[in-house]
């Protein structure tokens, strides 16, 4: 698999032999990202890091990743502080940014403004998330996580719950466990379930997800729980989000039922779906899930600008 | 036969022009939009007939007549977004010269608008709405940008 150049914008444009691949990577990346081993295989290149939407683990995890590997960032946190608060265009915006740096990481409000990005650019453009649509990098690192704590992905049970229908980490991910084999149950509210286009794409893909808004039946199989916030700004009416917000929690009584090795997931932030009493537990991983985000996304850069990592 | 020649005369017939047949009911003037066709850049006769008797469509259809002017392949491409049954007859002379069914191609680009209001095609920036045909029939088209699945194509015509 030759990265070089490319843009990532969906997790549905990469192969599964391409995400192994990546993940192969990340695994090379991790005593480099904890700075046990230092090398600068991206000195001289400039990332340009565009968050038009808040972003505390993305956007401080790929500079992390930049300057382990060297590299150095430019950034714009707000869209206030940019020209497209005078009225620019996204495109017009990122052919300027593009012509300042070697790959640009974008966060936006807009579904598609990564791939949009990716046409106006000549240097990689990396999706960090656009809009309810995808987060393909955020992806990668559940999945090195999950590969982490199981060995293997393929075959495993996975139960995604929570706001499934405006949660863009989980439309991502659902689209790249059916690669993996993996047998997926979604545990939502009536008004949060899976967009039927995402059900689509995983049923053409061979995968039959299982809809229950019933967490307590879904957990007994679980090999992974993975769980997402409800998204207060993604909903039109706040009244909509006061009937589902607290719908579902995840605590040690809950887990109780769950196999032993089990784990749980998140890409935080959390609320209060998940109790802090079931961070010291063995099946707490959202935590080492943040901290992969810098292996993984050394991994994407080093590939997408090309560092010799030996 | 007697009945099918009275439906027929019901839109005179044209001596030249196309004849956009088998339209479903309540596309014909989707079919002008698509066509790109108004008062302001057509100087020949339209007829249309909306809610016709058809033996192939359920009892009902729409049908367009164009005076002079010869719609060409690509045009039709255009039409199955709206009228995928639709047949499209060449007429030269009062008689059919060329007569073919339409069939939409792999890509939608600047005919119809993202469903969802949050893509980033509906927000003013320098691009085309793009698509791919998921499905022919019934239309379906996945948008290139924000991965949206569009059936109500007439809904959002540009």
């Amino acid at each position: 698999m030759d990265l070089y150049h490319k843009d990532v914008v969906s997790i549905t444009d990469f192969s599964k032999d391409d995400i192994e691949g990546i993940l192969d990577m990340a695994e090379e990346m991790v005593p480099y990202a904890r700075g046990e081993k230092i090398k600068r295989t991206l000195d001289g290149k400039i990332l340009g890091n565009l968050f038009f939407e808040p972003s505390t683990r993305t956007k401080l995890s790929f500079e992390s990743a930049a300057y382990r590997l060297g590299c150095d960032v430019i950034d714009v946190s707000e869209m206030s502080m940019t020209s497209m608060a005078k009225g620019e265009t996204l495109a017009d915006t990122i052919k300027i940014v593009d012509s300042y740096c070697d790959a640009t990481v974008l966060r936006h409000p807009f579904e598609g403004a990564a791939r949009l990005a990716a046409q106006f650019s000549d240097h990689p453009v990396i999706n960090a998330g656009d809009g309810a649509g995808s987060h393909p990098t955020q992806t990668l690192l559940d999945l090195f996580t999950m590969r982490q704590a199981k060995g293997s992905l393929d075959g495993l049970n996975i139960t995604l719950v929570g706001d499934l229908k405006y949660g863009r980490t989980v439309h991502s991910l659902a689209q790249a466990l059916t690669k993996f084999g993996m047998n997926i149950t979604l545990v939502a509210p009536e008004s949060l379930r899976m967009p039927a286009d995402i059900i689509d794409h995983l049923e053409a893909e061979g995968c039959h997800p299982v809809s229950t808004d019933s967490l307590e039946d879904a957990i007994a199989q679980a090999d992974v729980l993975y769980v997402t916030r409800i998204q207060r700004e993604r909903f039109p009416d706040p009244s909509e989000y006061q009937k589902v917000a607290g719908t579902y929690r995840i605590d040690n009584a809950l887990l109780s039922k769950a196999k032993s090795d089990m784990i749980v997931m998140h890409p935080l932030p959390r609320v209060s779906e998940i109790a802090a009493e079931v961070d010291g537990t063995s099946h707490a991983r959202y935590f080492e899930q943040a901290a992969n985000g810098v292996p993984v996304r050394m991994a994407l850069l080093n590939a997408l600008l090309g560092g010799e990592l030996r | 036969m007697k009945e099918e020649m009275a439906k027929e005369v019901r839109l005179t017939p044209i001596r030249n022009g196309t004849v956009i047949d088998h339209i479903a009911c309540g596309q014909a003037l989707n079919v002008l939009k698509i066509l790109g066709i108004n008062d302001q850049n057509i100087y020949s006769s339209i007829s249309v007939g909306i809610h016709v008797g058809s033996s192939t469509l359920g009892g009902w259809k729409d049908i367009v007549k164009i005076e002079d002017i010869e719609i060409d392949h690509k045009d039709a491409e255009r039409i199955a977004l709206v009228a995928p049954d639709a047949t499209i007859s060449i007429v030269r002379d009062f008689s059919v010269a060329e007569k073919y069914s339409v069939k939409l191609g792999e890509r939608v680009i600047g005919l119809a608008r993202c469903s969802n209001p949050n893509c980033i095609t509906n927000k003013g920036e320098p691009v085309l709405p793009e698509f791919r045909v998921v499905s022919k029939y019934p239309v379906q088209l996945r948008c290139c940008y924000c991965d949206r699945i569009l059936t109500n194509v007439s809904d959002n015509l540009m």
